[in-house]
């Protein structure tokens, strides 16, 4: 079981506030994502759950339990760390074993679960190296393991795959998530990458300077962003947002498209530009556009779409796709 | 961050060091400054008594004391100057592409980790000895009257001896920052068609700046307090012709057990390093950022 | 990165490097040279350079004669003692001051430096009356704990600087998987703390061991290092050139090997971490 939830927690260093008071409901189970530009919190939310930071005020309760004031050992919750923070100075298999040999685990049964663990994770031919001899992906899935072992009521992840490269951090992704499928234990991953978010989460969490912006499903999220600052950091490319006259006429403030919501013409359309840069990737085409009124568009098309630099070009966004947003930022 | 419980424990683990320096620090110099006020002799136990500002002034208008003084600035301008000058070049020198870098290196720094009384008594009897030494008899091969040196330039000597001994501790140092260049600003420097000199003086050097400035406080620090070196080779002599402070304050004190006046130079020792340490302190506390 | 470099640059810098690294190390040479001498051979003019009848006579006599041995031990004794009491302090201070930094934890690391920047001469007198008074002069434990107190300093700002360089995660996931302070220490911290303590440690037993201040003042023979025991060949019936060699040969031999290990940690141990 792994249920956890915030009531009205809040954190200060010194004077300074970094997080108001978040209410926060995780049910067992759930692969949650917190996420938001750095400096949001959303780390520091991460680890007022672990226990690592003392909570100013409010309540943590797991499983229904107060652990507010409960050790990080107690909360019987495993965390990854960014940097991995595995012990340099032991085996990978004595890293996984560390947590077991602190709970005073049989050694028998600590080798048993260490096997198991390295099974799941492909590290079995590596369990007597040291973690200054494995790559970054294999280092990560170490850190994973030491966490798997104590078979934890949730999984915390402080950015983990940040400092992985590319295509790396896409294969982690996938096999964070069916390590989710195949434990179907709580997980609370922190990251600031929104397509991490989208695809891994069953939950969003969308931090803002410490606040809870929006809360829901990847795609509720994407349908239906509350306010300006969800609507513009969820997707990719981000949405185009376009003030004036022509959000004026649909009594608004702001009104934005994303950029797959545009229909596209050489001829004829609502918004007339110029194509300033063309990005021909083969599946699809990225464009971007110096609308005629100054506002700068990037618009998307599906497979290949033959204009160039300097080509005039005409934007219509699709029926229904269309944001409003009023002068503080808020969905209309 | 932590729990309070932490905290105590952090409290009482920092205590036994911080109690041992300040022990370490004020009786001493507390008793330093009681009997720089007292006349104190250890010849004539009994008579002690507080006497004011007696030994100060006494101390201040001792010729020897004026001596001592422009001493110890020379000889530590003096080691400075050439440590500083010549540990640049060394650098230099040694971060240039050769074979047998690794060795060259360690016979550089080898002179460091010589104890004081053994360079001095090497350099004393085996080069500078007027008879015997290895500088007489290049004098002498020469055709030149072999010189005397610890009698005749019984400080300069002193300067040189001690200089050999910091040359490596400023070689390392100023080496150590100068790898730390990043080499790509060098090579952009190159491609803007930078000469050797200009780079030397528009990057280098102000990448140097730094090590330079902590060299110099260091040695200054030390510098301050050379001893053995004196005591083994002229012993303050001939007259006071190479007695710098801290070796004024010695023999003041355990050759003429006049504790009182002793106690007063020391006082100005502590003040004249004070000002050098105020510096060293602010250049270090930057590091802790 | 790499750039060609050609021969004649390469071999240029060469001879010019050697030649001035053979010109600094050649008094420590010639005292090692000498000290296979006669003491004919030693005064000798012209100079003998490595053509003379070797002998290692000299050693043998400056072992016999006096009691080198015994101020080798003391050396030993001092330096490492003084060095093992000091880490004993310092490594819980540097300890909770790298991990648990409270707000004053800046100021305290400076004050301790501070009180290496006293001159030795400003604190001469009370030490050496209250060493006499207390029956300590001369004596193995006085010196030792002055040298540990005068490198105490020293000591603390090294371990301090190692142990910054151990990441804090690293102790939170130790903290998150179970491990008491106890543990935490034993079996995270001490482990990646070693190599820093071990350079800690090497620098200070030679700092200690060429110390010649206290040494000198505060020793005189049952106690004295060999910084005293040499000093005292500066008389003239000590006028012995190829035994003065063999002695001083004796006493940097262990420094120079142990010197040559740490001359890395050795600027960032001098300059507290200033330059790196």
């Amino acid at each position: 079981m792994g249920s956890i939830t915030l009531q009205q927690v809040r954190k200060a260093f010194g004077d300074v506030e970094v997080i108001p008071g978040v209410d926060l409901e995780i049910h067992d189970g759930e692969f949650v994502v917190f996420v938001g530009p750095s400096g949001c919190g959303k780390s520091t939310l991460l680890r007022l759950i672990a226990g690592l930071e003392d909570v100013t005020s409010g309540q943590i309760l797991i499983d229904g339990q107060d652990v507010t004031q409960a050790a990080p050992a107690k909360r019987k919750l495993a965390m990854v760390f960014q940097s991995y923070a595995l012990y340099p100075h032991m085996s990978v298999r004595k890293n996984i074993a560390f947590p077991l040999k602190m709970a005073g685990m049989a050694a028998d049964e600590q080798e048993r679960r260490v096997q198991h663990a390295a099974g799941i994770l492909n590290l079995t031919d590596y369990l007597d190296r040291r973690p200054g001899q494995l790559s970054g992906g294999q280092r990560q899935r170490v850190a994973i393991g030491r966490a798997i072992v104590r078979e934890p009521s949730a999984f915390l992840f402080d950015e983990p795959l940040s400092n992985l490269d590319a295509a790396l951090r896409v294969n982690m992704r996938v096999e964070i998530s069916e390590l989710h499928k195949k434990l179907a234990t709580t997980m609370i991953y922190v990251t600031h990458d929104q397509v991490e978010a989208m695809t891994m989460a069953d939950k969003i969490v969308v931090l803002r300077a410490g606040l809870v912006e929006q809360v829901g499903s990847p795609l509720e999220l994407y349908r239906t962003p509350r306010n300006r600052f969800v609507a513009g950091f969820i997707g990719s490319p981000n949405m185009n947002f376009i003030e004036g006259e022509a959000a004026a006429r649909l009594g608004a403030h702001a009104i934005g498209v994303r950029p797959e919501h545009f229909a596209m013409s050489t001829s004829e359309g609502q918004f007339a530009g110029t194509v300033g840069v063309a990005e021909h990737l083969g599946s699809d085409t990225f464009l971007h556009v110096d609308l005629d009124g100054g506002t700068h568009i990037v618009a998307r098309a599906a497979g290949e779409f033959p204009v160039h630099h300097g080509d005039r070009i005409y934007l219509t966004p699709q029926d229904g796709r269309v944001y409003r947003f009023d002068q503080q930022g808020l969905a209309l | 961050m932590a729990t309070r419980h932490q905290k105590t424990l952090a409290r009482l683990m920092v205590a036994p060091s911080v109690l041992l320096l300040l022990g370490w620090m004020i009786v001493p110099l507390a008793m330093t400054l009681w009997f720089s006020f007292q006349s104190y002799n250890l010849l004539s136990p009994g008579m002690e008594q507080f006497i004011g500002w007696t030994n100060y002034k006494y101390f201040l208008s001792d010729p020897a004391f004026w001596t001592a003084m422009q001493n110890t600035l020379l000889l530590v301008g003096g080691v400075l100057v050439i440590t500083v000058g010549g540990g640049i070049l060394l650098a230099l020198l040694l971060d240039q592409p050769m074979f047998g870098q690794g060795i060259v290196r360690i016979l550089v720094i080898a002179p460091f980790f010589i104890m004081p009384t053994v360079s001095a008594l090497v350099w004393k009897n085996m080069f500078m000895n007027p008879v015997n030494g290895l500088f007489a008899w290049l004098a002498k091969a020469v055709g030149a009257q072999p010189i005397d040196f610890l009698a005749q330039y019984p400080l300069m000597s002193i300067i040189l001896i001690v200089a050999w001994q910091w040359l490596p501790f400023a070689t390392l140092i100023l080496l150590t920052a100068l790898q730390s260049l990043d080499s790509e600003q060098m090579e952009a420097a190159e491609m803007d068609g930078a000469s050797a000199l200009s780079k030397f003086i528009h990057l280098i050097l102000p990448h140097l700046s730094r090590a330079i400035t902590v060299v110099i406080l260091i040695e200054t620090i030390f510098l301050l307090s050379v001893f053995a070196e004196i005591l083994v080779t002229t012993n303050g002599g001939p007259g006071y012709q190479s007695t710098n402070l801290t070796y004024l304050v010695f023999s003041q004190a355990l050759l003429q057990f006049d504790v009182g006046g002793a106690s007063a130079g020391g006082i100005i020792a502590v003040i004249l390093a004070n000002i050098v340490a105020i510096f060293l302190m602010r250049m270090i506390g930057k590091t802790l950022e | 990165m790499a750039r060609k470099i050609s021969d004649t640059r390469r071999w240029g810098f060469t001879i010019l490097a050697w030649g001035v690294a053979l010109l600094i190390f050649f008094p420590i040479l010639w005292t090692i040279l000498t000290s296979f001498k006669s003491e004919a051979d030693a005064i000798a003019s012209p100079p003998k350079f490595l053509f003379f009848d070797w002998t290692t006579q000299n050693y043998a006599e400056v072992q016999s004669r006096s009691p080198y041995f015994r101020h080798f031990m003391n050396s030993v004794i001092i330096s490492v003692g003084s060095t093992l009491l000091g880490l004993l302090i310092a490594i819980p201070a540097a300890w909770s001051m790298a991990f648990q930094p409270a707000k004053r934890t800046k100021d305290l690391l400076m004050w301790m430096l501070s009180t290496k920047m006293m001159p030795a001469a400003g604190v001469l007198i009370p030490m050496y009356l209250l060493f006499r008074s207390w029956g300590l002069l001369d004596t193995r434990m006085g010196i030792t704990v002055v040298l540990m107190l005068i490198n105490l300093p020293i000591i603390t700002w090294m371990l301090y600087t190692y142990f910054r360089e151990i990441p804090s995660e690293i102790l939170e996931a130790a903290r998150m998987d179970g491990a008491s302070l106890k543990n935490e220490i034993l079996h995270v911290l001490t482990p990646m703390a070693v190599p820093g303590i071990a350079s800690t440690l090497l620098l200070n037993v030679i700092l200690a061991w060429n110390e010649a201040f206290w040494t000198l003042n505060l020793t005189t023979s049952k106690a004295a290092p060999l910084t005293t025991f040499i000093a005292s060949y500066s008389s003239p019936e000590g006028l012995f050139y190829a035994k003065l060699s063999a002695a001083s040969t004796m006493a940097i031999a262990p420094i120079l090997i142990l010197g040559w290990f740490s001359q890395k940690q050795l600027v960032r141990g001098l300059t507290f971490g200033a330059v790196k």
